[in-house]
Parts: structure tokens; sequence; C-alpha cells
């Protein structure tokens, strides 16, 4: 439990941490061991910010990759979430499909990129495909391991009180496992995250990742630095957004129990 | 009179191998409350499970008439609901909302929760998420109420005010109940016939009738009496059972 006191600390704290991370930053800057061209200073660092905000180019990038994030992350969920709750229920779907899931969740869907050019071109397409690949089979198997992990006494309770089929769904089976659904959810938007990058260093004309290839090609490192920056602030601010849900009142029990 | 909710007629339960009741015959009465006691592990549950239709028996016969519901140990309620929705949920062939509405309050003030109907569960002691559970198992026109050891993760105290609830509440709700407990002044207390079980497979060990009027009190003689009686069916207390086997004259 976090008590009132300690409201000030858990700001100073890390801001603390935070200037002594970029004070560190400044004085390896400051002693030369890499070369201006190879480290930019932290003052550089927010001047290329600066720039590429007048510009609007990094507000162009970061919309277009927070778009592709967004719907290939709806798509995985909302298909995922179906069908592990649709194995979850049937043990015989779980021993057919179980080793597929198993062996696409292993497969980094960075591999997936050259078949994602062939398939959809360089842009939204293959960005989308690659972020719903990297969603779906982690969705898909934690829903399905939530399911099956539904006390029995629900269901008991469920069929006593005339609670079937599509009704059960909604008011038992998806209610049971909504915290671990958004813990999910959670893990699966940072992962999207990460994928997006990636997945548009190579196969993308704009979007962060794209920028990120740009500045390298451009020699600029101040602003690949500033984009830097920006996307894991970004990945930070998704993940403050999703753990909003927590609060939600009727998932409270799977937090505090 | 009305049929009994239960009649059971050489009932059998295996699984697998293993035998868990043997030829199960017993009727239980409209309005009665009965209490199944025995040693741990030795099918009360199952019986339960076989009252409830959960399992069907091996061998034997079973008649039921009326519906029931059960309480259950603990975390029967669904924690996702308030207090208000779960006891709702009892309510759900009741389709007038301002006649179900005014049901719940009903139970609420019975099971002495106004004020807490926006509580989820986990924001309630264990000893008023039983309360709960027995309001919702109680809403509606169910004839029987199957309890699986309902107060056997509370505290004693809390255990002891909950069997005085438990009496006062059915005075206001008359049901007919099927207690299974290990705890023996529980089932002396609250019971108006105890029934007490074999060691795996199960049989009727013997039964016993406490014709003192309920609610009584935890130290009332007849109680003390039957929790005797009971310990020496069981072989916890030595002596020899008063009765030989069999039912009370």
């Amino acid at each position: 439990m976090e008590t009132r006191s300690g409201k000030l600390p858990s700001i100073l704290l890390p801001a603390a941490v935070f200037a002594g991370g970029v004070a560190l930053w400044a004085l390896i800057w400051k002693s030369g061991v890499f070369p201006p061209s190879a480290l930019p200073s932290p003052l550089g660092v927010i001047r290329a910010f600066g720039e590429e905000l007048r510009n609007g180019r990094m507000i162009n990038d970061l919309s277009t990759s927070l778009y592709r994030v967004t719907v290939g992350f709806l798509l995985a969920v909302l298909s995922g979430v179906p069908l592990g709750t649709w194995m979850g229920q049937k043990l015989k779907a779980r021993t057919a499909f179980l080793p597929l899931l198993n062996f696409f969740r292993n497969l980094s869907p960075l591999a997936w990129i050259p078949f994602a050019i062939l398939w959809f071109g360089v842009g939204d397409l293959a960005a989308i495909f690659l972020i719903f690949l990297s969603g779906f089979f982690p969705v898909v198997l934690a829903t399905m391991a939530a399911v099956a992990g539904i006390p029995a006494v629900y269901s008991r309770v469920a069929e006593t009180y005339g609670l079937h089929g599509f009704e059960k769904v909604v008011h038992v089976t998806l209610p049971a496992i909504m915290p671990q659904i958004i813990t999910m959810l959670r893990v699966t938007a940072g992962l999207c995250w990460l994928v997006v990058v990636a997945a548009e260093m190579i196969a993308g004309r704009d979007g962060l990742g794209f920028a990120v290839m740009d500045s390298r090609n451009g020699l600029r490192m101040d602003m690949l630095a500033a984009e830097m920056v920006l996307i894991g602030g970004i990945g930070v601010i998704l993940d403050r957004v999703l753990v909003r849900l927590t609060k939600i009142p009727s998932v409270r029990w799977g937090y505090e129990r | 009179m009305k049929d009994s909710p239960f009649r059971l007629n050489g009932v059998s339960v295996s699984f697998g191998a293993v035998e868990v009741l043997r030829h199960l015959s017993m009727d239980i009465n409209h309005g009665e409350f009965v209490a199944v006691v025995g040693p741990s592990g030795c099918g009360k549950t199952t019986l339960l499970n076989v009252l409830s239709g959960h399992i069907r028996p091996s061998s034997g016969t079973l008649q039921r008439t009326g519906g029931e519901r059960m309480v259950y140990q603990q975390d029967g309620l669904f924690p996702w609901q308030t207090v208000w929705q779960n006891i709702a949920l009892g309510l759900r062939e009741v389709k007038d909302p301002a006649e179900r509405d005014s049901q719940i309050r009903e139970l609420l003030g019975l099971i002495r929760l106004e004020g807490f109907e926006q509580h989820y569960p986990h924001q309630l002691s264990g000893g008023m998420r039983q309360r709960v559970e027995l309001a919702r198992a109680l809403a509606g026109n169910s004839e029987t109420l199957l309890m699986d050891e309902p107060f056997s993760s509370l505290d004693y105290l809390t255990r002891i005010r909950m069997r005085q609830e438990l009496a006062r509440i059915l005075q206001h709700r008359p049901r007919t109940v099927v207690l299974v407990t290990h705890d023996i002044e529980e089932a002396a207390q609250l019971a108006d016939r105890v029934i007490v079980l074999t060691e795996r497979p199960s049989q009727v060990r013997c039964e016993l009738s406490i014709s003192e009027p309920r609610p009584r009190g935890l130290t009332h003689p007849e109680v003390i009496r039957a929790a005797d009686r009971i310990l020496k069916e069981l072989g916890i207390q030595d002596g020899a059972p008063s009765l030989a086997n069999g039912k009370e004259a």
C-alpha cells in the first residue's frame, strides 16, 4: 500500500534518476570518448527535437506509426480474444491447435518482413500485417489459458441461475478473465510498439521506424536520438493509458486479492 | 403436504474403481433442515452434487422436485458483480424491474447489508460475503437450499454468528435445507435431523432427530446432547453411542 507521504518522493526520486542519467550522458559526451558524429549532446538532441517538430515530419511519422499499431493491435485483439475464448472452453481444440500456436508465437514476426513486402508492398498494409502477427498469437494463448483457468464454481453458479450460451460468455466468462485480459493487452501493446519500429525500418517509407533509418542514412544522430526519445516516451504513454483499465470497478477484484 | 423434495433409493456413486457412496436411501421432507456429517473425504460433497444433479448416481434412483440452489464454501459470488447485481442474479425470472428492485432491497434488509449494495465481494468480510450468497440463493422461489460447508472458511466467532443469522433468516424465508458440514456443533444447533455417514464407501451410520424447535442456542441442553451423540457415533468421543443404530423414538 502506498502511503500519502510517499507522494512527493514518487515524483522526486525518478526525476533525480532521470537527471542523473542525462548528466552522465553529458559527461561522456564532454569527455570525447566518442566523436561528436557518433554521440550527440543532450542539448543537440533537444535542438533536433525542435527542428523535427517545426518541420512537422515527426508528427507525421508519429501519427503514421500510431495508426498502424492501433489497427494491427485491434485486429489481433478482436480476432484473438474470441478464438482464445473458444479454445479455452474446448479441450480438443486446445490439443489440436496449441502446437501450431506455440510455433508461430515463437517465430519472430520480423522474419515475415520479406513476405509482408511481397504480399502487401511497402506501406501501411505490410506494417499492419506484421503488427497483427506479433499480437495475435500471444492474445490467443493468454486468453485461452485464462479461460481454461476459470474456477469451475463460476460455471456451476451460471448454470444454477440460468445463464447459458452467449449470455454466459458475456456475463461470466469474459468478466472472469478481464483482469488477465487487461494485463495481456498491456504486454501485447508493448510488443506491437516494438515491432512497428522494426517493421518500418525495413518495410516503410514513413513512420518512426523509417525516420530512424532516414536519420542514420543522413548521419543526423541528433535527430535519431530525438526519435528514440519519442519512441520510448510514446511506449510508456501507451502503457499508462492501458493501465487505466485496471481502475474499472468491476475488474479491481483481480488486482486486490 | 407437498412431495419430498428429495427421495434417494439405493443410490451408489463410484468414480472409476473408487466407491464413494453405497446404497444410500433417504427421504428429505418438505421444510426439513437436514445436516449431513461424517469423516472427511467420506463423500459428503458428492452427496450434495448428487442432490443438485451435477453427479448422476451409478446405480439407484433419485427423485427431485422443486428447484435447488447451492451455497458454496467460499467465493461462490461473482467477484465482478456488486452485491446488488449478485443478488439480482437470483431473481432473473422476475421480469418486472420495480418488483425485482423491491425484492433485492428486502433481501438486503434481511441479511442486514443495507448500504453495501454497490460494494464488490472483495470489499466485504468473509461473513458478509456468505450472507450475500445466502441472499442470492434465497431470492426467488426455489424449494431447497444445498449448503456445502458454507461457514467453514470463517473464523470461529463469525461462524457462530452466521449460524444464528441462518436460523433467523430461515424463519423469514423457510426452505428445505441440506447442510453438509464437518462442524458437529453446527449440525446439532441447526438441524432437525442429522445424518451421520460412515467412512468411504459411505453408508448411513445413523440418523438422529432433534425435536427442540429452531432457532436454538449453542449451549441448549438438547444441542449439547446431540453433539455428544454425534461425536460418539463418529468414534471421536469415548462411550457407547446412546442409541444403538437408528432413529430416535
